[in-house]
């Protein structure tokens, strides 16, 4: 098949790469990116475990051409800690011990990273409606609601490590 | 100077900074030069004989490297139980005859992933179907079809358990009860399918990056199935996407990438999809239990038979540690003074059962719980007291089973009767049940004939201060890494960032027998922990002249600080003293071992956790819908080693409890799995948690390390039991069939209706 060439900014990164169409955008992250952070759970959009932030919206990336996401801005996990610093959400996670095997964690973090940034102040019920359609196995989920909850009333303003 | 200076704060997950920013690299994530990709081909048929495999068509496409079938093995009939041969029964790639839709037949290794799935296509099969045998109960019956020759009445472990005069006990109880229940399958569900990346080089060495619970099994395992040295074959695993019991049997993957590894000399990767993750791993057992219970009119336990039958599915795997736990925990937390077991696991045409978080204890529990309300609730008694009036103590003797150390299940019964006072009267339609449980602390049984300890650990202290810890203990996501790491620094007297921890790797790690059974606190802890103080003597050796204490046993270490314990403040620095003693030592870096295998603890465990659970449901009597309010647990895991870790494993047992009460099933039709998918398969969602809390009761274990026992598993034990009894005080109802669906309760409700109507009339 012929390949396409692909315009992406991932992770404030400039690329372009010659692709098969039938790509999808979490295979073309994993493996033509390096980016692993992102996982794959099932591959039909239901666990939610490949969550990446594209063009500002929560997206599953294995719901996704990678073709669809010509000329958008891509965020992963591996973006949000900058400059070794971890995102406050980040160092909350680690306190409420929000996570436990570790493989749905890339897609919460990026759920809940647009929920924070979309609404101030988010309601549990928010936080629980953010996350409905990202499962896990490990924690039962409120751990990971203490932990947004936290950082959503203002706990990890200060800079961390 | 405090008690402890580790134990016993919450200190983040040691693996956490690489999870939370996506440097973790599981297995499935593994990516090697040149490596292909493999398939696997399945069968369609639950049960058939295989006539002729033809592969040609495939070889013959492009892209296409390889493919193997079961001629292309050693034909040996693996399983995990390697003491007992008659309970080997599965190749992993059937040879002659097919048991279970799902089961593997060929793989396929390719260039990539799409040609490898179309090569699949092209292989021929060409295949007898023979009839099937689908449900324990008709499964065992004369005449049925049978599976394995060697199995008659497709019956394929049987289990006794039995003490005092149980009919003679009967006789005498004032009140009997008997029923049914029927417990369902359940799935693990972990988010990192089953995986492996294989790489066969000529050195003859076989590498195994996967995705596993014990990577001491695979390697073990794996060099039986394919004729290798134990030790050329090296498994390595440093994180695991989840395991739950799913993951320390060899497994598809595994074993099919190992063999066109060999075959191609180059690495070959296979990752499961969720749907073959569904049909064609294990899963947890689906039993009906037959209880019948003699108490008297006070409630005390006089008198219980049980008797279980269990869909095997097609082959052995952990089903004969399932059989034999069931049995055992049906009579948990109480004492019982007579009981009798006969439990029968039946082979079907179904994807093998074997372990699950739990491992029997959930359905022994469910049952037994159930009962036990409906058996107050004919007595007119209160279900916390008639649990109070038999529960287990400190001291107790399962007669010739077990001897109970700790226990603090009366603590943990009163904490939930204080809760169930505070929330006073209910609304309508809404009510609270208890279970109450207890579980094991790790195995005591080698079926898998190890000749090593169970548990070992090497620590070794370096010029700067700083901590090797090698452990064979694997980190599926439980928390053991931070467990051990804490265990290690209190006992050496630093601190959790002075210890980088190795793991994961036949190679540089002592052997440990894997995280399942909630063994890692307690068995792989005391190891570290018998490593870490042979350590802190030899450093203490060297403090002792400048210290100068009546005896060495004077001296410790806490907090980086080799100190006289009587006197504190007079003390040396841990690392001035490292220094000296490693030039002292010939430059030596100090190594120390531990090592930790149980015996004489009688035949389950060493340690007991304990713990009661106390469910608040809502039923909607129009729809049968059940919402989950509250859920309340009082939990005795011993010392608590690290609260952070306890807490998230407390509320996600929880969670995935509740899903196998009321949400999780599954239904066959003829062997054929009807939802194999992630939507048609309910695993809880965040927004139905109910509000959680744990109350931590604390105990001291003398067999643990610091008096810790386990924390991972127990809790899948009591949910579906309080949620069932959540529902009898809701609805007045009483469902014996898992999950408690809106339809069964509906059901219930029209019945019970029906037959109240029928009285009045």
């Amino acid at each position: 098949m012929e390949k396409h060439l692909l315009h992406i900014t991932v992770n404030n990164e400039y690329r372009e790469l010659y692709i098969n169409p039938k790509r999808l955008l979490v295979e073309v992250l994993r493996d033509d990116l390096a980016l692993t952070g992102t996982k794959r759970g099932c591959n039909t959009g239901a666990c939610g475990s490949c969550t990446v932030i594209l063009n500002g919206l929560p997206v599953k990336s294995c719901s996704v051409l990678a073709m669809q996401a010509d000329g958008a801005e891509v965020a992963t996990v591996e973006g949000l800690a900058e400059g070794g610093k971890l995102s406050p959400l980040q160092r909350s996670f680690l306190d409420h011990g929000a996570f436990q095997c570790g493989f749905c964690t890339p897609g919460m973090l990026m759920s809940t990273t647009t929920l924070l940034k979309e609404v101030k102040k988010p309601t549990k019920e928010q936080i629980k409606e953010a996350i409905h359609g990202n499962l896990c196995r490990c924690t039962g989920y409120n751990s990971i609601i203490r932990a947004v909850k936290a950082v959503a009333e203002g706990e990890y303003k200060e800079k961390g490590r | 100077m405090k008690k402890f200076t580790v134990i016993n704060t919450p200190v983040h997950n040691i693996d956490g900074v690489a999870k939370i920013t996506g440097r973790a690299e599981y297995a499935f994530d593994v990516k090697l030069p040149h490596m292909l990709y493999g398939k696997i081909l399945r069968s369609m048929y639950p049960h058939a004989k295989i006539l002729k495999i033809d592969t040609s068509k495939a070889l013959a496409l492009t892209g296409v490297k390889a493919v193997v079938t079961g001629q292309d093995t050693l034909g040996i009939k693996q399983g995990i139980w390697r003491r007992y041969k008659e309970l080997c029964d599965e190749e992993i790639l059937a040879r002659s005859k097919v048991r279970y839709i799902g089961e593997p037949i060929a793989a396929v290794a390719a260039v990539d992933e799409d040609t490898a799935e179309e090569a699949l296509d092209l292989i021929e099969v060409e295949y007898e179907p023979l009839p099937g045998a689908f449900e324990p109960l008709e499964a065992i019956k004369e005449g049925a079809p049978q599976l394995h020759e060697h199995a008659e009445r497709n019956i394929n472990v049987t289990r006794h358990i039995e003490w005092g005069d149980v009919d003679e006990a009967f006789r005498k109880a004032d009140h009997i009860r008997e029923d049914w229940f029927r417990c369902s399958s359940q799935h693990h569900v972990c988010m990192e399918t089953h995986n492996a990346v294989a790489s066969y080089t000529p050195e003859g060495r076989l590498t195994v990056w996967t995705s596993t619970q014990s990577h001491y099994y695979i390697q073990v395992l794996l060099s039986w199935m394919l004729g290798l040295k134990e030790s050329d074959v090296r498994v390595i695993s440093r994180y695991t996407g989840g395991g739950f019991g799913s993951k320390f049997e060899i497994d598809s993957a595994q074993f099919c990438s190992s063999l066109l590894s060999m075959k191609l000399f180059k690495p070959v990767k296979i990752a499961l999809t969720r749907e073959e993750e569904f049909m064609a791993t294990k899963r947890r057992t689906p039993m009906f239990y037959y209880l019948r219970s003699g108490v008297k009119k006070d409630g005390t336990f006089v008198a219980k038979e049980a008797r279980v039958f269990t869909e095997g599915g097609a082959y052995t795997s952990m089903g004969a540690t399932a059989l034999y736990l069931t049995g055992f925990f049906q009579t948990f937390p109480y004492t019982w003074p007579n009981y009798r077991y006969d439990g029968y696991r039946v082979y079907t045409n179904t994807t093998p059962s074997s372990a699950m978080r739990g491992f029997g204890a959930p359905q022994a529990t469910f049952t037994a719980e159930t009962q036990i309300d409906l058996i107050a609730d004919d007595l007119g008694l209160d279900p916390i007291e008639i649990r109070r009036r038999n529960a287990m103590y400190p001291g107790y003797e399962v007669p010739g089973q077990a001897t109970i150390q700790s226990c603090g299940l009366s603590q943990c019964l009163d904490k939930i009767e204080e809760w169930i006072k505070s929330r006073g009267k209910l609304p309508p339609n809404q009510g609270i049940g208890i279970a109450a449980y207890g579980f094991m602390s790790g195995g005591i049984f080698n079926w898998f004939d190890t000749p090593y300890a169970f548990s070992s650990a090497v620590v070794q202290v370096n010029y700067d201060g700083k901590v090797d810890l090698y452990v064979g203990s694997q980190d599926m996501g439980q928390g053991s890494n931070t467990t051990m790491v804490m265990i290690c620094a209190e006992e050496l007297g630093v601190r959790p960032e002075d210890i980088r921890i190795h793991m994961g790797d036949t190679d540089n790690c002592p052997v440990d027998l894997g995280a399942w059974g909630s063994r890692e606190t307690l068995m792989q802890g005391n190891a570290v922990k018998m490593a870490a103080a042979d350590a802190k003597q030899q450093i203490i050796e060297f403090a002792a002249a400048r210290l100068s204490p009546n005896i060495v046993y004077d001296l410790d270490i806490k907090d980086q600080w080799i100190h006289l314990i009587a006197r504190p403040e007079r003390g040396l620095s841990y690392f001035d003293v490292v220094k000296e003693a490693i030039r002292g030592k010939d430059g030596q870096p100090i190594i120390a071992r531990g090592h930790y295998t149980p015996h004489r603890k009688g035949m389950i465990s060493p340690a007991y956790s304990f713990g009661v659970q106390a469910v608040e449901a809502e039923v909607d009597p129009e729809t049968g819908k059940i919402t989950l309010k509250n859920c309340v647990t009082a939990h005795d895991c011993g010392q608590v080693i690290n609260p952070l870790g306890v807490e998230g494993q407390l509320e996600g047992a929880m969670a995935m409890a509740a899903g196998y009460g009321f949400t999780e099933d599954m239904p066959m039709d003829e062997g054929k799995i009807l939802n194999p998918n992630l939507v048609d398969y309910k695993i809880l969602r965040s927004t139905e948690m109910p509000e959680t809390k744990v109350v931590e009761v604390e105990t001291y274990e003398p067999e643990g390390p610091f008096g810790a026992k386990e924390a991972g598993e127990g809790l899948t034990n009591p949910t579906a039991g309080a949620l069932s009894n959540a529902v009898f005080h809701a609805a007045g109802v009483s469902i014996k069939n898992l999950p408690i669906t809106p339809e069964k309760v509906l059901d219930a409700l029209r019945k019970k209706e029906k037959k109240g109507k029928k009285e009045k009339e």
